[in-house]
């Protein structure tokens, strides 16, 4: 057998390390207070024995300066960053972030400006709202932008919101929404949340909505149509106006998740292709910090009917007397369906989005949405010989495997994914869409240059090797990091949330 | 995949029922806790609640995945299996058995007609996975 080429990592460099709890040692303490020049008085006399805590607190750890910094640091090289290597995972749109982002959201002006400002003494930061509101309008070619949304799935219920507002004011709020069965899980918790009833139509063979079905079960119940392009296979949805025309034509609106937005970018519009409302993920598409690394936010953009609906308030241009223009927060916005979010939604991110886009103006961002997608297929065709390609067709900006061919070997999607981490990569995408079995869904971003790519490409061949001549050994995998394989059923299934002194643990089940 | 009980009758959404008198027992099928993988959670509902044909009366959760559980026949809840409770494991170690889910009494016998038989089932789940 030939041996395994792994080279970009070998053993992980990091460090067993216990819980702070046992480190712990009676009396040690990180601190060293001066006398006290208050008389010292029992707690007891100065606050009511209700408010006293009575239940054990004895083990919480005792330890000095330098055991905590020690122990949390340890711990910190723990972790994969994007930082650190690439960050494979489909549908996710894990890019780099830009240190220049954080640079500039941390400036003065933006850090430390408090939200309850007066508007005439924040006109930066009302300025910067209003251009990534513009900017974003027109990336999406939609009239308006509302920034408040939180993250993408806040975006998702703020739009479909904005939906069921306006076709109340049409008379009839309706009662369906319909999502093709390859999208994303928050799709139908969103439309129920807001009160509506799903109706899955099936993809077609190449993973395209079935425009025939969709005929089926349209009718003057539906509200709206949530749909995802590109589709969660990470192909464009290519009968996309068709598809509008027919939503259209029965007094529906279209929704669009942007999850996909990386693929269109500078390229080519929702709003042209006839989608009414999309939201924007800009811990996806626009590059600031995603997941652990701090809060997202989802703006959404919708059409000049939908404007009025959009969470107040909303940052208005006015023109005084002199022709001078100022920036103005409205509050006297009688159809929207109201806040969704305190203040002006994640600011910090809104001012990372907006320096992306500024550093890299319309032809950088058309780059990168044109990188991304030749990452992706760079991988879709260097990987085409050993993994099934899910669905036939051109991927955008990620493609999707199966585990097909390595299941003749005993070996599936899970235990590929464990053994990548052996080569120093994160995990792709795996079991996403649903309608993939062993799904398989890797989105390299135009992050990665052309040798990440090969080293990604190589480890990926390599571990296709392995399967075929020692599967046991990818059954098994992890074995290069710190603990092996995990049990994930025991843990899903008896989860332990919480440390225990030795002695009440004794005493649990 | 020829082990999926005859005397049992089977939905394109991969449950069984077994009927004895008015009363059916249901359950995933073998085929679909092995596509689900590890079983976590199990979501049932409470004894006296009703559905009709083809509705969702549960909830599954798997390692991988969240699935909806749909009822193959109209009916009111009898008994539920509170084992799954503590032990959803028994959906993957023993579906046609141990890891039932509920029983109930059958409104409308009629719509039995329109299931699956286990040589038919065996069949779709084979188109199913394409080989």
């Amino acid at each position: 057998m030939e041996k395994a080429v792994i080279r970009k990592s070998s053993n992980h460099i990091n460090q067993n390390e216990g819980l702070i709890f046992e480190r712990s040692r009676p009396g040690r303490r990180g601190y060293c207070l001066p006398a006290s020049d208050v008389e010292s008085m029992p707690i007891e006399s100065l606050i009511d024995a209700k408010q006293l805590r009575d239940d054990d607190l004895a083990g919480l750890p005792e330890v000095s300066e330098v055991d905590v910094v020690r122990h949390f640091t340890r711990i910190s090289t723990w972790n994969y960053a994007v930082d650190l290597g690439m960050y494979p995972l489909g549908s996710c749109t894990m890019k780099y972030n830009p240190k220049l982002n954080e640079r500039v959201s941390r400036f003065d002006g933006f850090a430390a400006s408090h939200p309850y400002t007066p508007d005439e003494m924040a006109q930066g930061n009302l300025r910067l709202l209003k251009a990534l509101e513009d900017s974003l309008a027109e990336i999406t070619g939609l009239a308006a932008v509302s920034l408040q949304p939180a993250a993408g799935a806040q975006g998702e219920m703020t739009g479909l919101m904005t939906i069921r507002k306006c076709l109340e004011s049409r008379g009839d709020a309706r009662k369906y929404v319909i999502i093709p069965d390859s999208a994303h899980g928050t799709n139908p918790a969103s439309a129920a949340i807001c009160g509506y009833a799903v109706k899955t139509i099936k993809s077609g063979s190449d993973g395209s909505v079935d425009l025939d079905n969709l005929r089926q079960v349209i009718d003057g119940d539906v509200a709206a149509l949530m749909l995802t392009n590109p589709s969660t296979l990470g192909m464009f949805e290519e009968k996309i106006e068709e598809v509008c025309r027919i939503v259209h034509e029965a007094g529906g609106l279209v929704y669009m998740d942007g999850a996909n937005m990386n693929a269109l970018v500078g390229v080519t519009r929702p709003g042209d292709m006839g989608v009414d409302v999309i939201h924007l993920n800009l811990h996806k598409t626009f590059s600031t910090p995603h997941g652990g690394g701090g809060p997202g936010a989802g703006p959404i953009a919708v059409t000049r009917e939908l404007e009025p609906f959009l969470p107040s308030p909303r940052v208005v241009e006015i023109t005084d007397a002199n022709g001078e223009t100022t920036l103005r927060l409205d509050y006297n916005r009688p159809h929207s369906v109201g806040r969704v979010r305190a203040f002006h939604g994640n600011f910090s991110v809104l001012v990372r989005a907006l320096c992306y886009i500024v550093s890299l103006g319309p032809d950088g961002l058309r780059e990168a949405t044109e990188t991304a997608v030749l990452n992706a297929n760079y991988i879709a065709h260097h990987l085409k010989d050993d993994y099934e390609v899910a669905y036939p067709g051109k991927p955008m900006h990620e493609v999707v495997f199966n585990d097909k061919r390595q299941q003749a070997f005993g070996v599936h999607t899970l235990d590929i994914a464990k053994r990548l981490i052996d080569y120093g990569f994160h995990p792709m995408t795996v079991y996403f869409p649903l309608i993939v079995p062993g799904a398989i869904m890797i989105e390299p971003t135009e992050s990665e240059g052309r040798e990440e790519l090969d080293l990604f490409i190589d480890a990926m061949k390599s571990i296709a090797r392995e399967v075929r001549e020692n599967p046991d050994l990818v059954k098994h995998a992890p074995h290069n990091t710190r603990i092996g394989r995990l049990d994930e059923a025991a843990a899903a299934r008896k989860p332990v949330l919480r440390w225990r002194p030795a002695s009440s643990a004794a005493g649990q089940k | 995949m020829a082990d999926n009980p005859e005397n049992l009758q089977y939905t394109k959404d991969h449950e069984w029922i077994r009927v004895e008198g008015e009363i059916g027992t249901i359950g995933i099928t073998r085929f679909a806790q092995e596509q689900l993988g590890d079983i976590v959670h199990v979501t049932l509902p409470r004894s006296g609640s009703s559905f009709e044909a083809s509705e969702s009366f549960g909830e599954i959760e798997s390692v991988k995945t969240f699935s909806e559980l749909f009822i193959p026949v109209s009916g009111e809840v009898t008994e539920v299996n509170e084992a799954l409770n503590d032990s959803p494991e028994l959906v993957n170690d023993a579906p046609y058995d141990g890891g039932w889910m509920i029983r109930v009494k059958i409104s409308n016998a009629a719509e039995l007609d329109k299931l699956l038989s286990a040589a038919e089932y065996d069949d779709f789940i084979a188109q199913q996975s394409g080989d």
